[in-house]
C-alpha cells in the first residue's frame, strides 16, 4: 500500500532517494553493530535499539535547516546519526570510552552535539518534551525562525509534564514539533492496554495545537508532513504535532525478550512495511538505480559501522582523573 | 458595647503594616462587610472590612501611619447610644478579635521581625568607607535581578505571579513595567512544565531566572533541577552547560502547615553539579544573587519568606557582587563557634547576644553558600575555639549540621573539647497550632542551651 501511494509521487528524485536508504541504512546496519556488541559484553547497561523506526528521523531531518534543533529521549543513536554526528563518537560512547561523545561518561542513553544542535540523549520518560519547549523557547525569545524536533514515545504521551508542555508551548507561540514515535509499545504495554484515548495526537487539540498522525514507516509521508510542520512553526503560528506510526523489530531493551506480542506481528510488519526494503523497491522498480549502485552503498555503510566498531573497541577507557571533571562549568 | 477594630493580619507573616487610608469618618455608618480601610503589608496593599454593623465612634490611627503593630485597635466601633470610652481596654484583647477579619489569634510569626537594621560587626565582603544604604532583604533580590537584567539581555525572570501580579512576594515589583512580557514572564501553575523549559532554555544560550513561589511547590520540578540541569554537563563530557538560577523562598514561613513549611538545603546540597546559595543578609541577597545569575551552572538560591521584610545595610555600589564558597564570620569570639545560614543566622546571633551577657564569647560564622562550602573558615574557627554548635532549620536527619560534624571530626577532631551538637527543626512534619508549630522550629533558646553544654557550662 505504503509502496504504491509512495511510487506515485513523480516528484521525488534520485539523489533524494538515495540519501534516505543510505541514511536508514546506516541506522539499521549501526544498531544492528550495537546489539553485536552488546552480546559480546562491549557494551553495558541499556541500550535501545532504533531499528524498524528509521524512516522517523530520516524523514524528520529532510525537512530542517542549519539551527534547527533536536531532542529526544534514551532509544537516541538513530537521531545522532540522522542528524550528522559521527559514527565513531556515538559507538564509542557505547562502549563507555575517551572517543565517545560524553567521553564514556553518559552512555547509551546520553549523548549530546552542541555543534549538530542535538541536545540529548535523556533517560526520564518525558522529561524531554518541557526540555524541548525551552529550547525552542530561546530560538522565540531570540526571534530567529529555527524549530526544535522534541521527540517522544507513545509511552511518555502518557505523561504529565507531556501536557503542561502542550499548554505553554501554545499559549506562547513557541516554535516547537512534537513527534510521538508511536511503535505501540511503551516497553511491553500497549497503547491501548494504556489509553482509551489511542489517537495520540488529537490530545493536542484541547489545547489547540493542530496535527495529524503520518505513516512513519514510509519516509515520503513522513518527510511531506514533516515540510507542512516546519512551515508552520517557521511562520511563527505555534506548535505542531506529528504523531509517527512505526513500529520497533527488536525488544524495548536488550534484556527484553519482547512476549507481549508476538512473533507473527513482528515477521508481518517487517515483511511488508519495512522502510528501508520501500525505498530500495521505489529505486530499483523505476529503474533509478541499479542493483549495483544500492550494493556500493550497502558496502559503503557497513565500511563506516566496522569502522566504528573498531575504533569503540580500541578508543582507550577516559582516565581515572575524568570522575572529577565536567561537574562545573 | 463599644468593639474596637484591629489592626488585621493580612498575610501570614505580617506583623506590622501602614494604616494606608481610612475610607470612613468618625460618626459613618458602617455595614458588615464594607470597606474602612486600606491597609499596606511588605506585599500588597490590602482592603480592610467591617465585620460588625455600627457607627464609627473614633479614628485611633491617623492614615499614614506606619509600623502598626498587627491587633493594636485602630478605631472603635460604637452602637446607637454609646460613648467611644465604652471601649475596652486595648491591653484586654488577647483573644480573637471579633470585629474585623481576618485577623489572627496571636501574633505567631516566630521571634521579632521588625525591619530593624542589623548592621555585621565585621565583612571583608567591601572597603572600608564604601557608602552603605539600608534595605530590605526583598529590595536587594529585586535590585539583583534588575541590574542584572539590565546587564544581559539574556536575562529573564519567569515564574508563577512574577509579572502582573507583581510577584506573590513581591520580589518581581517593577520588573514587568521595565522590561515587558517577554523578559518577565507569567506561567500558568505548572512547575514541572516551566522548570523543564527554562533548563531547555538555558542550553538554548539563555540564561533564565526561574521563580518558584515557594522551594514546596519545586518537589513538583525536582526532576528537572536534578536530573535535567545538574547532571547534563557531566553526561555530555562537558558540553552542555545550564545557566539557569532556580530561586524563591525556603522553609517555614508562618502557620502554613506542613506542607509548606520545609527547608529544602540538605536536600539539593547532596547533588553534584547544583550549587546552592542561601542568604541571610540583605547584602548576601543581593551580591550573591548577582553572582547566582552570571554562574554558567545551575544555582539553587534558597530565599526566606521571614526575611524577606527584614533591612539591613547594603553597599551602594554600581555593580556589588559576593563570590560563592566563601563564608562570612559575622561575630568574632573565642569560646565557641556557631555556624549557620539563612534564617538560621537569626536564631545564632540572638543567641550570640544572649552569650555574651553570660560571659561566653562566640564566633557566628554565616556559610551563605552550601555548595561550595566553604569548610576552611569552619574548620579554623573550630581549631580557635574547640567548641561547635550548627544552627539550621531544616529536619534533624541528614542535615547540614550532620554533614559539618563528620567534617570536623575527620579534620579536626584533636582541637574539640566537646562534641559538636546540631540544632535543627524537629523530627516532624510542622504543625498548624501556634504552640506546636513554635516547638517545632529552632530558637536562640535551644542555641543557647547547646552553647553551654559545648561549653560545660
Amino acid at each position: 500500500m505504503a509502496t504504491k501511494k509512495a511510487a506515485e509521487k513523480s516528484n521525488v528524485s534520485k539523489d533524494e532517494l538515495l540519501k534516505y536508504y543510505r541514511d536508514m541504512l546506516l541506522i539499521r546496519r549501526f544498531e544492528e553493530k550495537a546489539g553485536q556488541l552488546y552480546g559480546m559484553g562491549l557494551i553495558g547497561g541499556f541500550c535501545h535499539l532504533y531499528i524498524g523506526q528509521e524512516a522517523v528521523v530520516v524523514g524528520l531531518e529532510a525537512a530542517t535547516k542549519a539551527g534547527d534543533k533536536r531532542i529526544t529521549s534514551y532509544r537516541d543513536h538513530g537521531h545522532m546519526l540522522a542528524c550528522g554526528m559521527d559514527a565513531r563518537g556515538v559507538m564509542a560512547e557505547l562502549t563507555g570510552r575517551e572517543g565517545g561523545y560524553s567521553k564514556g561518561k553518559g552512555g547509551s542513553m546520553h549523548m549530546f552535539s552542541k555543534e549538530k544542535h542535538f541536545y540529548g540523549g535523556h533517560g526520564i520518560v518525558a522529561a524531554q518534551v518541557p526540555l524541548g519547549a525551552g529550547l525552542a523557547f530561546s530560538d522565540w525569545y531570540k526571534g530567529n525562525d529555527n524549530v526544535t524536533f522534541a521527540y517522544f514515545g507513545d509511552g511518555a504521551a502518557n505523561q504529565g509534564q507531556v501536557y503542561e508542555t502542550y499548554n505553554m508551548a501554545e499559549l506562547w507561540g513557541l516554535p516547537v514539533i512534537f513527534v510521538i514515535e508511536n511503535n505501540q509499545y511503551a516497553m511491553g504495554t500497549s497503547v491501548k492496554r494504556s489509553t482509551k484515548s489511542t489517537t495520540l495526537f488529537g490530545r493536542g487539540t484541547a489545547y489547540g495545537i493542530p496535527g495529524e498522525q503520518v505513516d512513519g514507516m514510509d519516509v515520503l509521508a513522513v518527510k511531506e508532513a514533516a515540510e507542512k510542520a516546519v512551515a508552520h512553526c517557521r511562520a511563527g503560528k505555534g506548535p505542531y504535532i506529528l504523531e509517527m506510526m512505526t513500529y520497533r523489530y527488536r525488544g524495548h531493551s536488550m534484556s527484553d525478550p519482547a512476549k507481549y506480542r508476538t512473533r507473527e506481528e513482528v515477521e508481518k510488519i517487517k515483511s511488508e512495511k519495512d522502510c528501508i526494503e520501500h525505498v530500495r523497491d521505489l529505486l530499483t522498480q523505476s529503474g533509478l538505480a541499479s542493483e549495483e549502485e544500492l550494493k556500493a552503498i550497502d558496502k559503503d555503510i557497513k565500511e563506516i559501522v566496522n569502522d566504528s566498531a573498531e575504533f569503540a573497541k580500541t578508543s582507550p577507557e577516559p582516565d581515572l582523573t575524568e570522575l572529577w571533571t565536567d561537574i562545573y562549568a | 458595647m463599644a468593639t474596637e477594630i484591629l489592626m488585621p493580619a493580612l498575610s501570614p507573616t505580617m506583623e506590622e503594616g501602614t494604616l494606608a487610608k481610612w475610607l470612613v469618618k468618625e460618626g459613618a455608618v458602617v455595614k458588615s462587610g464594607q470597606i474602612i480601610a486600606e491597609i499596606e503589608t511588605d506585599k500588597a496593599t490590602m482592603e480592610f472590612e467591617a465585620v460588625d454593623e455600627g457607627t464609627v465612634g473614633k479614628l485611633l490611627v491617623a492614615e499614614g501611619t506606619a509600623g502598626v503593630k498587627v491587633n493594636t485597635p485602630i478605631a472603635v466601633l460604637v452602637e446607637e447610644g454609646e460613648s467611644v470610652s465604652d471601649a475596652p481596654k486595648a491591653a484586654a484583647v488577647a483573644a480573637p478579635a471579633p470585629v474585623a477579619a481576618p485577623v489572627a489569634a496571636v501574633a505567631a510569626t516566630p521571634a521579632a521581625a521588625a525591619p530593624v537594621a542589623v548592621v555585621s560587626k565585621a565583612s571583608a565582603d567591601w572597603a572600608a568607607g564604601t557608602p552603605m544604604k539600608t534595605m530590605t532583604v526583598r529590595e536587594a533580590l529585586r535590585e539583583a535581578m534588575a541590574e542584572e537584567m539590565r546587564g544581559n539581555a539574556n536575562v529573564f525572570l519567569m515564574g508563577e505571579e512574577v509579572g502582573e501580579y507583581q510577584g506573590a512576594y513581591k520580589i518581581s515589583q517593577g520588573l514587568l513595567d521595565e522590561f515587558g512580557p517577554k523578559r518577565v514572564i507569567d506561567t500558568p501553575i505548572t512547575e514541572i512544565g516551566f522548570a523543564g523549559i527554562g533548563v531547555g532554555a538555558a542550553w538554548g544560550g539563555l540564561n533564565p531566572i526561574v521563580e518558584f513561589m515557594t522551594f514546596n511547590f519545586a518537589m513538583q520540578a525536582i526532576d528537572h533541577i536534578i536530573n535535567s540541569a545538574a547532571k547534563t554537563l557531566y553526561m555530555s563530557g562537558g558540553q552542555m552547560n545550564c545557566p539557569i538560577v532556580f530561586r524563591g523562598p525556603n522553609g517555614a514561613a508562618a502557620r502554613v502547615a506542613a506542607q509548606h513549611s520545609q527547608d529544602y538545603t540538605a536536600w539539593y546540597a547532596a547533588i553534584p553539579g547544583l550549587k546552592v546559595v542561601m542568604p541571610y543578609s540583605a547584602s548576601d541577597a543581593k551580591g550573591l544573587l548577582k553572582s547566582a545569575i552570571r554562574d554558567p551552572n545551575p544555582v539553587v538560591f534558597l530565599e526566606n519568606e521571614i526575611l524577606y521584610g527584614q533591612s539591613f545595610e547594603v553597599p551602594d555600589l554600581p555593580d556589588f557582587t559576593i563570590p560563592f564558597g566563601k563564608a562570612r564570620i559575622w561575630r568574632e569570639g573565642t569560646d565557641v563557634t556557631i555556624v549557620s545560614f539563612g534564617i538560621g543566622m537569626k536564631h545564632a546571633l540572638e543567641a550570640a547576644d544572649q552569650l555574651a551577657k553570660d560571659g561566653i564569647s562566640a564566633e557566628v560564622i554565616d556559610l551563605r553558600t552550601i555548595r561550595p562550602l566553604d569548610y576552611d573558615t569552619v574548620l579554623a574557627s573550630v581549631m580557635k575555639t574547640n567548641r561547635c554548635v550548627t544552627v539550621e532549620e531544616g529536619f534533624p536527619v541528614g542535615s547540614i549540621g550532620n554533614h559539618l560534624s563528620a567534617v570536623i571530626m575527620e579534620r579536626a577532631f584533636d582541637y574539640l573539647d566537646a562534641p559538636v551538637i546540631n540544632c535543627t527543626g524537629k523530627d516532624v512534619p510542622m504543625p498548624y497550632a501556634a504552640n506546636l508549630e513554635k516547638f517545632a522550629l529552632i530558637t536562640a533558646a535551644e542555641v543557647v542551651a547547646a552553647v553551654k553544654s559545648v561549653c560545660y557550662r
